[in-house]
């Protein structure tokens, strides 16, 4: 995915400005800085939740730019939100289904008259369901509502409904924010198999800097809505305007 | 536990449909038998009124307009000489196609403003009825409009609409009709992106869902159901005036629809039986009967968000967490 020169202007004021970003197929990007860098809202028009001001946006070629949401969801990008976003009035199954929705086609008359294609739709949902809760380990608790998981179960589920639709590249907004550390470790964990198994690139925002490090191949460090480094780990962590930056002339390792 | 797994059981339902069925041969009186007839047809109204606000989560306040629509459809084209069988869906078909244009700008607001406009719209329905003079006899009405007629079915001969047991079969058969709709939509992904869009709206377009399309399909069909209520409505009362569209129409539907349980299927049908009966039996407290109804809303919506029906599955899932703990 390629962001090119993307501004976004909030009543004068530039939240995120002039920003270009590669994320290369296949590799970890964590997108850091202080709050109110703009991370969040980088992520919101990547999505199509917000619409640049200007810049574009291109994902394997394709401009994405201004499209709706469930465009850039059906373009194969997928992503989760700072403050868990769930549907909370429904089961964990239920959850997961919705997040394969874009993979089926069953529309109103096929649900109607219970066709083939919606029984095809309906077990192959099913199946990819089973397969999903297994992935993210919350098999016991199928059938349990949103509201009885606990924070981090509650975020593995959020990543698993992003994940299920399988998409291409996958936006995580902190996703081990407000979690104890041996939930945090589960996460990353749990990140890594992404990577990994399900070769599905990432791009995360995240605020723990040991975790970053260890978890990221590249890193990109936005400050006042703009890029001020970008590189490895090692090379971000001694690059002497992230730390006045970001750590306020602390050292970060 | 019991009774919860009885009423599981697929012969229940059986047995619910055959006392349906023979319900005609145990009422006597007209009345009460005109009673049940108005509540299978307020149950279609309210069914559909359950999908976008109880499913989809959009307060439609235009759903006595549609069922208006459909009302004088009817009314209009079986006076003018058509068959009530032909009628019936073509007005269904005009209220969905209503339904569209007008979801096309009302569905764009969210939440109170999307309730406010459409209730607008279910009010101008209502003047346009009572001012459009030459077309739809303004507030005098459409007097002796025709009953349905006979459907000839072999081996068992003509079905007549003239007795009160024909029109309650009639009545019935829609509400068949209805709930079987209703039940596949609401238990499929299809239903399961509806309910999505109701709680997070937001993270629904995130995960790929059209939330707008999926307004306004729920919308249309919604509408759809609401008309072809009315529609019976208009052919089985034999008259019809604006206030068969009336906003009044609306709240006694969104009382069954909270009373009975939003987003349940049961739960509007017993809200249009059992809601009605009980204002029958507080008729002395004349217009003081809607302090009652409105306290009781507050509680419910407060205390039991989904109605009778929700918080009997709720009482139910709590004592079967008990159950669980004790052995566990």
């Amino acid at each position: 995915m390629e962001v090119k020169n993307l501004t976004k202007n909030f009543a004068g004021l530039a939240a995120v400005s002039n920003v270009s970003l590669h994320v290369k197929e296949g590799e970890i990007l964590a997108i850091v800085g202080p709050n109110g860098a703009g991370k969040s809202v980088l992520f919101g028009l990547i999505s199509g939740l917000l619409r640049p001001t200007s810049g574009v946006i291109h994902l394997q070629g394709e401009e994405i730019t201004g499209l709706k949401p469930h465009r850039i969801a059906q373009k194969g990008i997928a992503r989760t939100f700072q403050t868990t976003a769930l549907f909370d009035q429904l089961r964990v199954v239920d959850n997961l289904a919705i997040g394969y929705r874009l993979r089926t086609q069953g529309g109103f008359w096929n649900t109607l008259l219970h066709t083939r294609l919606w029984k095809e739709d309906k077990d192959r949902t099913t199946a990819k369901v089973m397969e999903a809760l297994s992935f993210i380990g919350l098999a016991g608790k199928a059938f349990h509502f949103v509201s009885t998981l606990s924070q981090a179960e509650q975020k593995r589920l959020s990543i698993g409904v992003a994940l299920i639709s399988q998409p291409k590249m996958i936006l995580l907004d902190e996703p081990t924010g407000g979690l104890i550390l041996e939930d945090t470790d589960e996460i990353t964990g749990l990140i890594r198999k992404i990577h990994k198994v399900a070769g599905i690139t990432v791009c995360l925002i995240e605020h723990k800097m040991r975790m970053v490090m260890d978890l990221a191949d590249r890193m990109v460090v936005l400050n006042f809505g703009s890029v001020i480094a970008e590189g490895t780990p090692e090379e971000i962590s001694n690059n002497p305007e992230v730390i006045e930056a970001y750590l306020g002339g602390e050292s970060i390792a | 536990m019991a009774t919860v797994q009885f009423l599981r059981q697929r012969w229940f339902y059986v047995l619910l449909l055959i006392l349906a069925l023979v319900l005609p041969w145990s009422i006597t009186n007209r009345y009460h038998f005109q009673i049940v007839i108005m509540g299978c047809l307020f149950s279609i109204a309210t069914l559909s009124m359950n999908l976008i606000l109880g499913y989809t989560g959009q307060a439609s306040l235009a759903h006595a307009g549609f069922f208006g629509i459909g009302a004088y459809g009817v009314a209009l084209l079986t006076k003018g000489g058509l068959s009530f069988w032909l009628a019936l869906p073509l007005s269904a078909l005009l209220a969905a196609a209503i339904g569209f244009l007008i979801g096309l700008p009302t569905l764009r607001s969210r939440g109170s403003y999307f309730a406010i406009s459409t209730m607008c719209f279910g009010v101008i329905i209502s003047i346009v009825a009572g001012n459009w003079i030459d077309f739809t006899g303004g507030y005098n009405g459409i007097v002796g409009i025709p009953l349905p007629n006979p459907l000839s079915i072999p081996l068992i001969g003509d079905l007549g609409f003239q007795t009160q047991a024909g029109q309650y079969y009639l009545v019935l058969a829609f509400l068949f009709l209805t709930l079987l709709i209703m039940h596949r939509l609401v238990n499929s992904l299809l239903g399961l992106s509806f309910m999505a869009i109701r709680n997070n709206e937001v993270l629904a377009g995130s995960v790929g869902i059209n939330t707008f399309a999926g307004k306004i399909l729920s919308f249309v069909v919604a509408n759809f159901f609401a008309g072809l209520a009315g529609g019976i409505y208009a052919s089985l009362m034999g008259t019809i005036s604006p206030s068969t569209a009336s906003l009044e129409l609306t709240f006694n539907w969104l009382i069954f629809l909270l009373l009975g349980g939003a987003a349940t299927l049961a739960g509007p049908i017993i809200g249009a039986f059992v809601i009605p009966v009980i204002m029958e039996y507080l008729q002395f407290l004349a217009e003081y009967r809607l302090i009652i109804f409105g306290a009781l809303l507050i509680v419910v919506i407060i205390y039991f968000p989904r109605g009778l029906m929700g918080g009997f599955t709720t009482l139910q899932q709590r004592v079967r967490g008990l159950y669980t703990q004790r052995r566990g």
